[in-house]
């Protein structure tokens, strides 16, 4: 069973840089959990945290209600899957599952059966006398997954442990982690960069950025409602426009840019005055079918790039503004020529008005 | 074997491949091959006044390697120098793992380049002197005494320098690098995150090294090991600079019988020291089961 894992103004400095500022969030037991943000944005150091390589410069880390500080990794109840794996080479896969339960001397017997049990739960059958070095990479990850397993933790944390396979098994692979969470109930802690993984695979996101948590939700409601900027551009694609707010109407303000005027979502309430960036989602443009709406655009089209299920359009603006969009391939879109003049718009409560600054490098 | 020779010829060229090949085997021929042949063949012929040299009682006999097998002192210490050369074997290995695994996987960037120049200089001093040194340290009246004496802990100087005692402690001392450096190579490789990962899963540190650290070094350890016994059971320097009469080592049985010119009866001790030596290689090679190939990663 997953234990709650509280994390309160944690922090983490190596001499004067903080890799790690002040971290409150509280991930509930049995929940399937992801940070995500850029490489170097101090998701590696906070599981590192979490599973007791290191304490926390300030703050409290509590795993079922109980301070961790001082308790080592090896007297956590959690395990780790690293990103490189960190198989025993020199061991059989059934020496690698079992050697957790070894070292905590569980006698032979139950051990071997505990061993079997996971291979089974992991697809394994028919692997455990091989040694890891004969295995693929999809077994590798799945005796680094039992291994894990074997010592009953109430947390696993799992670093980036996907992101040396091809992309066929990666999407496999994480149907399976989430199958394999939902069937042993263990609380996940997932951290990556790919934004698809943790979206796909988790009951909630925690987005990172120099350190910070940015915004934690749903995976749906990061996308959908991004809380700032870094949010906005780092997790999906996103149009940006800058401009200055001119006026506001209830929930929306109405931003002059050199592109032109738009109205957009104030989720931040910002006053007039105020310089913004608006984002604004491909697939939330379509192509404008009278010529006096709001946040309209009058483009020609660059690129048109056919995917298959949909059309990425890359447009330009008269200002040289570069726009794209993305049409679905369903039929009811009228057949558009790279060099054409069109005209698009986009909602605007699909438009979102944030603070300037912090923007991902996409 | 014809892949080999193609992708050798196209990667040296026949000139590249005539000098690879006339080196190496001068280098075996003339250095290995030649001296050791010699050897065994003087280790077989009886010791002869020169003008019977060539003559009739010139024959291949065992009778050199009779008199060792009768000789009970000599074998006495024959043996003694093969126990006294595995204390300074293990002892080595007991002082260099650590030392290892502290440079490989603790020690960073600087500390590791300070630490090595400390290793390695000793080494910018001849052996004789060196060992030279240690007489100094270990003398009635040295340092090392009179350090003790100053500090009060004894009243007398003790005799450091009866028994193995010493000649262990000075070959130790000679031969840490040949144990530090193969396991230090292997251990470089290993994998932090292996570690880590034991560490996670529960294990001790002495879990750790028994199960994860060893394994990895095995053949590093395999390699010191031979290296320092093969110089500890071969050297004559440290047994004469640094022993007493108990501390006899086999290399100066040796030593007399070619100082009293009986060049034949040292050539069979010098190839039953040898043989000794290629058997301990093969044992440490089974104990670790590690292959030739690897001894020489």
């Amino acid at each position: 069973m997953g234990q709650e894992v509280d994390l309160s103004g944690v922090n983490m400095r190596f001499g004067e840089v903080y890799a790690v500022r002040d971290i409150n969030v509280h991930i509930q037991a049995g929940e399937f959990f992801s940070f995500l943000g850029p490489s170097g944005c101090g998701k590696t150091t906070l599981l590192r945290l979490i599973s007791g390589f290191m304490d926390p410069s300030e703050g409290q880390i509590k795993i079922g209600g109980k301070d961790m500080r001082g308790i080592g990794p090896n007297h956590r109840p959690t395990a780790m899957i690293f990103q490189n794996l960190a198989l025993f080479p020199l061991m059989t896969v059934e020496k690698n599952i079992g050697f957790g339960l070894e070292v905590r001397r569980v006698p032979n017997a139950k051990r071997k059966k505990k061993v079997e049990e996971l291979i089974e739960l992991v697809d394994l059958n028919g692997t455990g006398d091989r040694m890891v070095s004969e295995l693929s990479g999809g077994q590798m990850q799945r005796v680094a997954i039992a291994r894990a397993l074997a010592v009953n933790p109430a947390v696993l944390l799992l670093d980036e442990p996907l992101s040396a396979l091809d992309l066929r098994l990666r999407n496999h692979m994480r149907a399976e982690l989430r199958k394999i969470q939902r069937r042993t109930n263990v609380t996940f802690i997932y951290i990556t960069h790919d934004q698809t993984e943790a979206l796909t695979m988790s009951d909630r996101v925690g987005v990172m950025s120099i350190g910070k948590l940015e915004q934690v939700a749903k995976p749906d409601i990061i996308y959908n409602t991004p809380k700032t900027s870094f949010v906005a551009s780092f997790v999906g694609e996103s149009n940006i426009i800058q401009g200055d707010i001119i006026s506001i109407d209830g929930d929306y303000a109405v931003l002059k840019t050199a592109t032109g005027s738009f109205v957009c979502k104030n989720p931040q309430h910002m006053e007039t005055g105020e310089t913004a960036t608006v984002f604004i989602r491909p697939e939330t443009v379509f192509l404008a079918k009278g010529p006096d709406a709001e946040n309209l655009l009058t483009c020609r089209t660059k690129t048109i790039s056919f995917e298959g299920a949909y059309a990425v359009v890359t447009l330009e603006t008269e200002q040289r503004q570069i726009f794209t969009m993305r049409l679905n391939n369903d039929g009811s879109v009228p057949r558009i020529e790279e060099g054409e003049h069109i005209k698009v718009r986009f909602n605007r409560k699909n438009a979102f008005l944030l603070k300037n600054g912090g923007t991902a490098i996409a | 074997m014809r892949d080999f020779w193609n992708t050798a010829l196209k990667d040296l060229g026949k000139i590249g491949i005539a000098y690879i090949l006339i080196t190496v085997g001068v280098w075996v021929v003339f250095m290995i091959l030649i001296p050791q042949l010699i050897m065994f063949d003087y280790s077989l012929r009886p010791m002869l006044p020169l003008r019977e040299i060539g003559g009739p009682k010139d024959v291949w006999t065992l009778k050199n390697y009779m008199v060792f097998f009768s000789n009970r002192l000599h074998m006495a210490i024959f043996f003694k120098t093969i126990w006294s050369s595995l204390i300074v074997t293990l002892t080595a290995l007991a002082i260099c793992y650590p030392i290892a695994f502290y440079l490989a996987k603790v020690a960073k960037g600087a500390k590791v380049g300070l630490l090595m120049i400390g290793l390695i200089i000793p080494y910018w001093i001849n052996e004789l002197l060196r060992l030279f040194a240690w007489q100094i340290i270990l003398a009635d009246m040295g340092i090392l005494n009179q350090l003790l004496i100053f500090l009060g802990i004894i009243v007398d100087p003790i005799n450091f320098r009866m028994g193995n005692g010493a000649v262990i402690l000075g070959m130790t001392y000679a031969y840490i690098l040949f144990m530090v450096f193969p396991i230090y190579n292997v251990m470089e490789s290993l994998d932090r995150n292996q570690l880590d990962a034991a560490r996670d899963l529960g294990a001790s540190w002495l879990r750790i090294h028994y199960k994860i650290v060893m394994p990895h070094a095995k053949p590093g350890i395999a390699v010191g090991c031979t290296m320092t016994f093969m110089l500890a059971a071969g050297t004559v320097a440290a047994p004469q600079l640094l022993g007493s009469p108990s501390s006899f080592w086999f290399t100066q049985v040796i030593n007399t019988n070619f100082e009293c010119a009986n060049w034949n009866l040292g050539a069979a001790y010098a190839t039953v020291l040898m043989l000794l030596c290629v058997i301990f290689m093969f044992i440490m090679l089974k104990l670790f089961k590690v292959g030739l190939k690897e001894l020489t990663q």
